[in-house]
């Protein structure tokens, strides 16, 4: 916001409460309240509204309070931030960055544990990224507000308290890349966001048990970086992709499809895709364990797929 | 001059304007289904501590016109004027009944919604607009095109789907966008415009108090129909537009149908300028087949916006005189509706009010005539001539950053690819 004037945020109590996971903390204060905007409730309106700035020459960022609230804003990030680019025949670009955290919380409800990466993933002309640890998520925040593209970026709830040393320099990552987490040689397993953290649980005891798994957190939700993705596949035969959005057209069902497209010679065997369970959040602490993909179930599927 | 918008405590209430037959009251065709309030109704407590008043402008306009007489310099165009208001609206005309030929020859396809009739409203407004000014529309977006000064030639282009159209044919007859112009569309889906053009609003606030740019006064238009005030983005914007004060004028062009769903049996208060009032704006409700009255009120409303003083809402009576679109069999309108608006024709109303007036003679409003019909025969043939998009235009704007397509297996951005724009569906 420093750099370049024209950036601002939008969103439900972003300003004076500084955001309700306080991600924009004290911004208000040095920005002031244009610039900061701190908005009536009403999702489909203010994106709307966003994108009218965006194409006339603002560069704002859009919080949806809980990811799950920009359902109501699918009305103009499906019609109008994905599509005006093409149907103006170019004319207009839409530089916003829609942000806001989602998945599932520590019982929360059906209602405030939504994955909508799954409901987005099909709208041409934007781009999707989760961001998983602090690197990342300044990084791609940053490459995501300088990218003429729309781009979403999908946060979660439970990672805000994470705390990570680093750069002071400035630093930009690339919005289409995957990330190198742990290099290995037996399976490839490929997340993103939150379930990041339960692989390398898993790889913890997978290591203790003599597997050598390689994980890649794909970052990139559309497009997928299949350069990385590629060399992996080709270098283990085996691919694992776990993640947190439902397994009824959801992430790992596009990516299993784009590996099987691309790199299907290269399989040993099918492609295995843990998901959450297609149900709605439960609120019990127990069901909603049994929702989402746990450790012990990627160590059962990497035991079974390397066999 | 008293201004429409004068500070006076009472909103008076349209239907006075019964009392008073040479004025157009409030009609459609279901005049007899309208209930009456009273008229006797002392104002509220809230409503006097309101600023603004809701008049029925035509009133106004009637009585400045009666009032003094009709010498040259008390005339409410010159001629200049009135010739430049001629000329858009029968090139507005023109070219939809041009629209409907092509379409019948099967030279345009899809969804095509004519404006005929409403010329009034396009032309009273936009004419009073700058070029840095931006409108919005819904898909009955032609006219405002043309208004705001598209060529008519882009506009007939991206009706054919060529290249050479305003979105190189990829936006078509609801998508009309012009970067140059300012116009920031055409939409498909009702009410999906309007916060859209209460973000370029917000862009021209901004400019002026976060970027310091003195001279950002720039005021956005937007157009939709009565249909779309029945729907949440519309109360949504008209409440953030009041709240923060965008230079934003919210013209209701109620033509009293939406498709084949009649206003009246739409809306449970169906006269939508007392809607603005209730989120703090003026409402004002005009003769939308006038281009003289709203042209006064629109000055007012315009002028409003660009001094910061926030937003309006103008409900223009209005009316389509052909179906929704060119697929509408438009069996539901009665006959004596549609027989009782073609005597408001806008055009011929402006043509004699400056023939009486002494202002023009009929054969320069006929040279206009000849003119608009050769620019509209021009803009046909320039599209029949131009080139239908090549294969490679397919996925050229998805993305502004085509880096977007992401990377290759081969570790190259696919878009680096010379071949990547003439490759299949599924890249």
């Amino acid at each position: 916001m420093e750099r370049d004037a024209r950036v601002c945020v939008i969103g439900e109590d972003v300003g004076h409460y500084g955001g309700s996971y306080k991600v924009t903390k004290d911004l208000a204060n040095k920005y002031g309240d244009l610039r900061v905007l701190d908005t009536p409730i009403a999702e489909n309106s203010f994106t709307g509204m966003a994108i009218g700035a965006a194409m006339t020459g603002l560069r704002p960022i859009i919080e949806g309070m809980n990811m799950g609230f920009l359902l109501l804003a699918f009305n103009q990030i499906s019609n109008n931030c994905g599509m005006l680019h093409y149907t103006s025949g170019g004319q207009f670009t839409i530089p916003v960055v829609i942000r806001g955290p989602g998945g599932v919380g520590r019982q929360l409800g059906a209602e405030h544990s939504q994955r909508l990466e799954s409901y987005f993933q099909s709208i041409p002309g934007i781009q999707m990224v989760a961001c998983s640890t602090p690197y990342n998520a300044k990084g791609l925040m940053k490459a995501a507000i300088r990218s003429e593209n729309p781009v979403i970026l999908f946060e979660h709830v439970l990672l805000y308290n994470l705390k990570e040393r680093i750069p002071d320099e400035e630093y930009v990552l690339n919005l289409e890349e995957a990330e190198m987490v742990r290099p290995g040689e037996h399976i490839t397993i490929l997340t993103y966001s939150r379930m990041r953290y339960h692989v390398m649980q898993a790889a913890k005891t997978l290591v203790n048990k003599g597997y050598d798994p390689e994980v890649i957190d794909i970052r990139s939700l559309k497009p997928f970086d299949l350069h990385t993705i590629g060399n992996s596949v080709k270098k283990t035969h085996r691919v694992l992709i776990v993640e947190e959005c439902m397994r009824t057209g959801g992430i790992g069902a596009s990516l299993t499809t784009a590996i099987n497209e691309n790199f299907h010679d290269y399989l040993d065997a099918p492609v295995v895709c843990l998901s959450s369970q297609d149900v709605p959040t439960p609120y019990a602490g127990t069901l909603e364990e049994w929702t989402v993909v746990q450790p012990t179930q990627i160590v059962t599927a990497v035991e079974q797929l390397c066999h | 001059m008293s201004s429409a918008f004068s500070a006076i405590n009472t909103i008076q209430p349209l239907h006075r304007t019964i009392d008073n037959p040479s004025v157009s009251p409030f009609l459609g065709s279901t005049h007899k289904l309208r209930s009456f309030p009273a008229c006797n109704r002392a104002p509220s407590a809230s409503s006097i501590r309101r600023q603004f008043s809701v008049v029925a402008v035509s009133d106004v306009v009637k009585q400045q016109k009666t009032k003094s007489g009709s010498s040259l310099s008390n005339l409410l165009i010159t001629k200049e004027e009135g010739l430049e208001l001629y000329e858009d609206m029968v090139l507005g005309r023109s070219f939809e009944d041009m629209c409907a030929q092509m379409y019948y020859r099967g030279k345009m396809f899809g969804f095509v919604h004519l404006y005929n009739g409403q010329e009034a409203v396009s032309t009273g407004f936009i004419k009073l607009l700058t070029k840095e000014d931006c409108i919005v529309s819904t898909y009955r977006d032609h006219v405002h095109a043309l208004s705001k000064g598209v060529p008519a030639r882009q506009v007939m282009s991206e009706l054919f789907g060529k290249t050479t159209g305003c979105c190189r044919g990829q936006g078509g007859s609801m998508h009309m966008f012009s970067e140059e112009y300012n116009v920031l569309g055409g939409f498909a889906f009702i009410g999906e415009g309007i916060p859209v053009s209460t973000g370029a609003a917000f862009t021209s606030k901004y400019r002026r108090e976060v970027l310091k740019e003195a001279n950002s006064d720039q005021v956005t238009l937007a157009f939709f129909g009565d249909g779309t005030c029945n729907n949440g983005q519309f109360f949504e914007c008209l409440n953030m537009a009041a709240l923060w004060k965008l230079p934003i004028v919210f013209v209701v062009e109620n033509n009293l149908w939406a498709i084949g769903m009649s206003h009246l049996r739409a809306t449970s208060d169906p006269e939508i300028w007392k809607k603005g009032p209730a989120f703090g704006m003026p409402g004002v409700h005009i003769d939308g087949m006038d281009v003289l009255k709203v042209r006064e009120v629109a000055k007012e409303a315009v002028e409003r916006a660009r001094r910061g003083e926030g937003p309006t809402l103008i409900e223009c009576e209005t009316y389509r005189f052909r179906g929704h679109s060119l697929a509408d069999p438009d069996e539901l309108r009665d006959p004596a509706e549609k027989a009782h608006y073609a005597t408001r024709d806008p055009i011929a109303a402006l043509k004699k009010y400056m023939i009486e007036n002494k202002l023009v003679n009929e054969a320069e409003l006929k040279a206009i005539d000849k003119k608009i019909d050769e620019v509209v025969e021009d803009a046909v043939e320039f599209a029949d001539a131009s080139p239908h998009p090549a294969r490679s235009q397919l996925l050229e704007n998805v993305f502004a950053d085509p880096k977007g397509f992401g990377i290759g297996p081969d570790g190259r951005y696919r878009c680096e690819d010379p071949k990547f724009t003439e490759g299949t569906a599924h890249v």
